[in-house]
């Protein structure tokens, strides 16, 4: 994708059409302004209703994020991150086991979604033949599973994962499934995002020069694309962490006071465990709620900003 | 490793033969692809699964209550000693909840596209599309908890003739999902429009076309399916949106109304603080989890499908 959008910079010209083309606009626009009043004045009052738009929502974002610090302002220290959960005491309940419950779960999450979402990309691009009906229809499914609601995930996750066939109970790995399942698409997207965008003249060469197919995705297509497969799994993975609706099904809302296992016993999240805090009445629940949005908008901004930077820092244009 | 004399397209024949033919892929390469087909098949049994899981217990749920008593009736009450099972309620809230939220979205959304594609300047372009990014990645519970807290006691004050009760709105819920869902609608159609041929503009400009006449009557015209896509995908989001509706709609006040200022419940919200509360597995209660839950990937699946075509037909067009 071109990263600039002036109106000569987009279109590959040789500078005399490009100064040709700046001229014939300069002398058009200076027709048209001397001419109609009218339509200058329209332009102006259409310029400024776009500029309002875009402000709602930068204001939008400023606004919630200074709430979130005003609000749970009274709550930020230390202790946030060591205490544990509580109702009864709220002046000294923090979101240690929700805390240690996230790096669970999104732990599970990172070793599942790398290999199965990149694996699936490059088959999916190197691999299947694409009038294949049947990679067709995977690829049309895999689109469609990006759209399903997070919630009818977790009516899986209950299904299959707490209950059923495998039947692991509420336990941090059934969320930890529940949400790499829900967020793979997004890799899966992602990576053949990039994996596309490496050109074919290096695949080429290398298979030119004896490397099996294999050979040439490992050494040479894998390694030009891994900026953008890795900005994609970054982004999947904040999703999952901020992700409360799937957990709300599979268990990860009980009020845990001692440190959460993978495999055993309850678990709850940093999101989920903030909606528990924020449903409740007490004035004090609420300040907590909203020291818990602040950690989580902290991690996440950092999170997101770690992978634009990445993203723009080794995008490379082909 | 013994030094040999690299011979591409001969490893399966012996020395003499050359066939220009490529060669059968070897055992090591054919595992690794077969490994990779189970990644990506691994999304089809993943839809399966979803499939089975809805559909497994609404059969149960359908043989104690007719399809039409479900999706007719209009009073929804689950937990009741007499129950009944008309979804109607909740189907609408889960409508007022699209139709507030395209409300901000629709306007917010594609001004903030046809500014960035066609106004802004690459450096301001390069600034803000990181910032809507983020917007993107803010957790829904974050923002619902920052609409509980601060949007619905503001927007009370600037509409005091509205009859307002209690402390939860599906309006407000409807407002703050638009807000979320801005960045999906603004990036989709800035794609779209950023896509319509260069020519198409220069074409207009050429007529003697303003720079607005250019953005609203040629470009926007030419990247129509585009937007209407970014449009149906928002609404699929806003259909599917969990964490706000419960917190800012509340979770429990299945009723059937138009009110805006009511909380009401939505299926989302039903299915999320039905499926957190105590019930037991086998009972009506559970099952009906699973029928509002087929009925909303369904409702979704739908807008998807359109959507993924839209974008299709769109990029055939263009590219």
């Amino acid at each position: 994708m071109a990263d600039d959008s002036g109106y000569s910079s987009r279109v590959a010209m040789p500078p005399r059409t490009r100064t040709a083309v700046g001229g014939a606009r300069e002398v058009t626009e200076a027709m048209l302004s001397t001419g109609d009043r009218k339509k200058k004045v329209r332009g102006l009052i259409i310029y400024s209703i776009l500029l309002l738009g875009l402000t709602t929502a930068l204001v939008s974002i400023a606004a919630m994020i200074t709430w979130a610090f005003i609000a749970g302002g009274p709550r930020l220290s230390l202790d946030l991150f060591t205490n544990v959960p509580s109702v009864v005491t709220p002046e000294n309940a923090g979101y240690r086991t929700a805390i240690l419950g996230t790096l669970y779960v999104i732990g599970g999450v990172i070793l599942l979604i790398v290999p199965l979402g990149v694996g699936a990309a490059i088959y999916l691009e190197e691999f299947a033949n694409p009038r294949n009906p049947f990679n067709r229809f995977v690829d049309l499914n895999i689109q469609n599973l990006a759209g399903v609601p997070s919630i009818v995930f977790g009516i899986l996750g209950l299904a299959f994962i707490v209950r059923g066939p495998l039947s692991w109970g509420f336990v941090a790995a059934a969320g930890s499934l529940t949400l790499a399942l829900l967020v793979l698409p997004t890799v899966i997207l992602a990576s053949r995002e990039a994996i596309r965008a490496v050109p074919s003249s290096i695949r080429d060469g290398s298979l030119a020069l004896g490397a099996t197919v294999w050979q040439a995705v490992s050494k040479q297509v894998l390694p030009a694309a891994f900026p953008g497969v890795l900005t994609g799994v970054i982004l999947a993975v904040a999703r999952a962490i901020g992700e409360a609706a799937p957990l709300l099904l599979v268990g990860a809302v009980t009020f845990v006071t001692f440190d959460p296992q993978f495999f055993e016993g309850g678990y709850s999240t940093l999101p989920t465990m903030i909606y528990s805090y924020a449903k409740r009445p007490q004035e004090e629940l609420q300040v907590l709620a909203a020291a818990g949005v602040v950690i989580m908008l902290v991690l996440l901004i950092l999170i997101n900003s770690v992978a634009i930077y990445l993203r723009n820092r080794f995008e490379r244009t082909w | 490793m013994s030094s040999r004399v690299i011979t591409p397209g001969v490893s399966g024949g012996g020395p003499n033969v050359r066939s220009l033919e490529a060669p059968g892929l070897r055992i090591g390469e054919r595992i690794i692809k077969a490994l990779l087909w189970v990644a990506a098949t691994l999304s089809v049994v993943v839809t399966t699964g979803i499939v089975i899981s809805l559909l497994l217990p609404s059969v149960g749920f359908f043989q104690q209550v007719s399809i039409v008593e479900f999706l007719t009736g209009t009073i929804w009450a689950p937990a009741f000693a007499e129950p009944s099972f008309g979804v109607l309620p909740i189907v609408v809230g889960t409508l007022m909840v699209v139709l507030f939220a395209m409300l901000v979205a629709v306007p917010v959304g594609l001004t903030s596209a046809i500014y960035l594609s066609e106004y802004a300047p690459t450096k301001v372009r390069k600034a803000i599309k990181p910032i809507l990014e983020v917007l993107e990645g803010i957790p829904t519970v974050a923002i619902g908890l920052f609409a509980f807290s601060v949007l619905t006691p503001l927007i009370r004050e600037l509409t005091p003739f509205l009859p307002w009760t209690g402390p939860f709105s599906i309006g407000v819920a409807g407002i703050t999902v638009g807000l979320l869902i801005i960045p999906l609608v603004s990036s989709v159609s800035d794609d779209a429009m950023r896509s319509v041929p260069m020519s198409l503009r220069e074409g207009a400009y050429a007529m003697g076309a303003t720079k607005f006449e250019v953005a609203l009557r040629v470009v926007l015209p030419a990247a129509i399916s585009g937007v209407i896509a970014a449009f149906v995908l928002g609404i699929s989001r806003a259909i599917g949106e969990t964490m706000v509706v419960l917190l800012v709609a509340g979770a429990g006040n299945p009723v059937l109304s138009f009110d805006p200022t009511k909380g009401i419940q939505t299926m989302t919200a039903y299915i999320g603080s039905t499926a957190t509360g105590d019930i037991s597995q086998g009972t009506i209660t559970y099952d009906s989890i699973f029928a509002v839950g087929a009925l909303l990937f369904l409702m979704t699946l739908v807008m998807n499908v359109i959507a993924i075509r839209l974008v299709r037909r769109f990029r055939e067009v263009y590219d």
